[in-house]
């Protein structure tokens, strides 16, 4: 029998530290890798659009398509195309490849650290559900982000105006107007928004001396501020709590990171390429060839909200 | 007076006191565990609640319905006063306003602690939207609030001893004209929460043409619940008139149960019959979930059978208590109607996807917390105290005029 432990030999605290910083910085340099081949062209760049138009010089990508290559390479490409355009003439989509998808969840993970998603927030989860009775059983996962409706019920819900689509599609939450009612919660028909508590990671754990360590790192994480809209946010609660502390939350397409020239974080984090992104406008794009394929399909399409994100069946 | 009545009436005055004191106390210790967690939840945010961000709406959302449905009622019984000029409820009218007030006010307390951001609530007023339910809403019963305190005000005027005759034709005009702008309005507004509600396409237990019929039945029901009991306990004079007035309202009562309960069998057995399609198991939820008893006993049993029981006697008191069953358990009809809308995934394998480890926000069950009861009650003893203090200081069941002619005639 194989031993469990193969690496019990490095099992050292030090070894161990080695071994997470190296994973860290493999990490990061494998989701900044697409940017490796920007150039910045500040003369092609629009000017810096309301609510969500790219602040600064947008970058463009200098590799040509080659064969094989990596649909990171490719969707980043397209990106930097698709941001050279008017705001309102870009349509981002999202096309996930169920076949493709292992169930791994980097994608949420990915997601949660990217918008420093407190507890109870969530905005891509993953249904994991099994298929069938044995013994013909499979599981099916369903990663699940905002579907950034085309018709979207959380919008005409809204009694304040504090949600609204964006003219490149994607539904924003101004958390400076919420008032935090919930009536979106309850209208979106996917279930893609949740609301923050105020809670943090740390609430109730174990405090004083000898806890310190683990403690510091982790509230040292959770009060960093989030980027969303590309605002900085910190939270806190209080008499009056501090957005989006007591605002309905959603996902975002990653608004912040696309205005730099970055793909969404779960685009980036999928370890089977199973997410693509891009523009639904381009037809030229790989989510336009995506979304047209025979078995692309949408959920609750009977509903006619339109949704911009499409699943490979 | 016998002799015999002699000796019981000190006894009774005994028990009166004694009755005043126990209320109080009562009273007293709803309003400090009601402070006690209104001042928690001013500090601390909506930490303590159990609602969660797949079952948003909650208790509080349920006392909202509840207590604005019992202020459009007893609005729309003070109508039958004032637009319809039905003599026999005449002694009511003013009660019936000053009881749509202070349930307003309950309401919007309790809707006021469930929005997170509350220092927020007039961006309703500034930044309209015409497509949303609930901005609808928020702008009718503002309308709906000026007009109440309005007509409260001229109601309570016409009973000062000091109008004269040609005044008090005047007064009648402008409440038949506040009357009848109001009629509309609360119809509106409280037919627009339960619009609120039916319009949600995406709860397929809310999206439903009945919602906002129901809401104006429901709210005729626990209002005229709700003042009867007022009526038949707290009024001072307990005459022949008063006996008729009881006789009156207990009438009316008993057939707006028999309304609901017609409406409430079309809204569970139509989408239901068959045993398939999407409500058809939240309607199973409802009658024979873990909270099948909400329905079956608080609801069926002490909200129609005994009621209907107690409506039918000849004791005034005995027909108060079937009122004020009515009412309370009204309550149990809107818990109804806001959870189990939201007690099922809206995509398979959801309450499963992602958890919080924390505050267990990704969770389809929902038990009110206690904190939520207390903000509830803390709710329920401002609305006491603000009655309490509108008919120690305002002519809310006693007539001026009435009781002059009374003595005159004496």
């Amino acid at each position: 029998m194989p031993d469990p432990r193969p690496l019990a030999a490095n099992d050292s605290p030090t070894a161990r530290r080695d071994f997470l910083l190296r994973t860290v910085a493999a990490l990061v340099a494998g989701a900044a890798l697409p940017l490796a081949g920007l150039k910045n062209v500040a003369s092609a760049a629009p000017p810096a659009a309301v609510a969500g138009g790219p602040t600064g010089p947008v970058p463009t990508l200098d590799i040509s398509p080659q064969a094989g290559e990596d649909v990171l390479i490719r969707m980043q490409r397209e990106l930097a195309r698709a941001l050279v355009k008017p705001m309102d003439e870009r349509k981002w989509g999202m096309v996930i490849d169920t076949r493709k998808c292992v169930g791994c969840a980097a994608c949420t993970v990915g997601c949660s650290l990217e918008n420093k998603l407190p507890p109870g927030v969530v905005y891509r989860p993953m249904t994991d559900t099994e298929v069938g009775t044995y013994p013909n059983v499979t599981r099916r996962f369903i990663p699940r982000p905002c579907m950034q409706c085309e018709n979207p019920p959380c919008v005409a819900v809204c009694p304040v105006g504090a949600t609204f689509k964006r003219p490149d599609g994607i539904v924003a939450i101004d958390y400076n107007a919420c008032i935090g009612c919930r009536y979106c919660l309850t209208a979106c028909p996917y279930q893609a928004r949740t609301f923050d508590f105020g809670a943090d990671w740390t609430d109730n754990a174990a405090s004083g001396r000898p806890a310190a360590l683990a403690l510091d790192g982790a509230t040292g994480y959770e009060h960093l501020a989030g980027f969303e809209y590309g605002e900085k946010w910190t939270r806190a609660e209080g008499v009056i709590p501090q957005s989006p502390v007591g605002n309905a939350r959603k996902c975002t397409f990653c608004a912040h990171r696309l205005e730099k020239g970055m793909l969404p974080m779960c685009a980036t984090t999928c370890i089977g390429r199973a997410t693509f992104f891009g523009d639904l406008n381009d037809p030229t794009s790989l989510v336009s060839e995506l979304a047209a394929s025979a078995n692309a399909t949408r959920l609750k399409e009977e509903l006619g909200t339109e949704p911009k994100v499409f699943y490979l069946l | 007076m016998t002799a015999n009545a002699q000796v019981r009436q000190p006894a009774t005055a005994a028990v009166l006191s004694g009755l005043r004191y126990g209320l109080f106390a009562i009273w007293l210790l709803a309003a400090i565990a009601g402070g006690y967690a209104i001042a928690q939840r001013l500090l601390l945010g909506e930490r303590l609640a159990a609602y969660s961000s797949y079952i948003p709406w909650g208790l509080w959302v349920s006392a909202y319905i509840f207590f604005i449905g019992l202020s459009a009622g007893a609005f729309l019984l003070s109508s039958l006063v004032y637009v319809f000029r039905l003599r026999q409820f005449e002694r009511v009218g003013p009660l019936a306003l000053f009881v749509a007030v202070v349930t307003l006010a309950m309401a919007l307390l309790s809707i006021l602690f469930d929005l997170g951001h509350m220092e927020r609530f007039w961006e309703v007023y500034v930044r309209p939207q015409w497509h949303s339910m609930m901005a609808w809403m928020v702008w009718l019963y503002t309308a709906y609030f000026v007009l109440l305190v309005a007509e409260l005000g001229v109601a309570l005027h016409r009973r000062s001893s000091e109008r004269s005759s040609s005044q008090l034709l005047r007064d009648d005009r402008i409440l038949l004209v506040l009357g009848s702008i109001g009629v509309p309005l609360a119809v509106a507004f409280h037919g627009g929460v339960g619009a609120l509600f039916a319009t949600v396409v995406a709860r397929e237990y809310w999206n439903t043409a009945v919602f906002p019929i129901l809401f104006l039945s429901g709210a005729l029901l626990s209002g005229s619940g709700l003042l009867m009991a007022i009526v038949v306990f707290l009024w001072p004079r307990r005459d022949a008139a008063w006996r008729q007035l009881v006789a009156d309202l207990a009438r009316v009562v008993a057939g707006l149960v028999l309304l609901e309960l017609l409406l409430e069998f079309a809204e569970y057995s139509i989408p239901a019959w068959y045993q398939v399609g999407p409500q058809s198991s939240l309607i199973v939820y409802v009658l024979f979930g873990p909270y099948w008893y909400v329905f079956w006993v608080v609801y069926g049993l002490f909200g129609v059978a005994v009621p209907l029981v107690l409506l039918t006697r000849r004791d005034p008191f005995v027909r108060g208590i079937g009122a004020a069953l009515v009412a309370v358990t009204f309550f149990a009809v809107r818990l109804d109607l806001v959870i189990p809308g939201l007690v099922t995934p809206e995509l398979r394998g959801l309450e499963r996807a992602y958890l919080d480890p924390i505050g267990g926000r990704l969770s389809y069950l929902y038990s009110p917390s206690v904190f939520e009861w207390q903000v509830t009650l803390g709710v329920v003893a401002i609305g006491a105290a603000l009655f309490y203090l509108g008919q120690r200081f305002l002519p809310l069941m006693t007539d001026v005029r009435e009781d002059r002619s009374k003595e005159r005639a004496g």
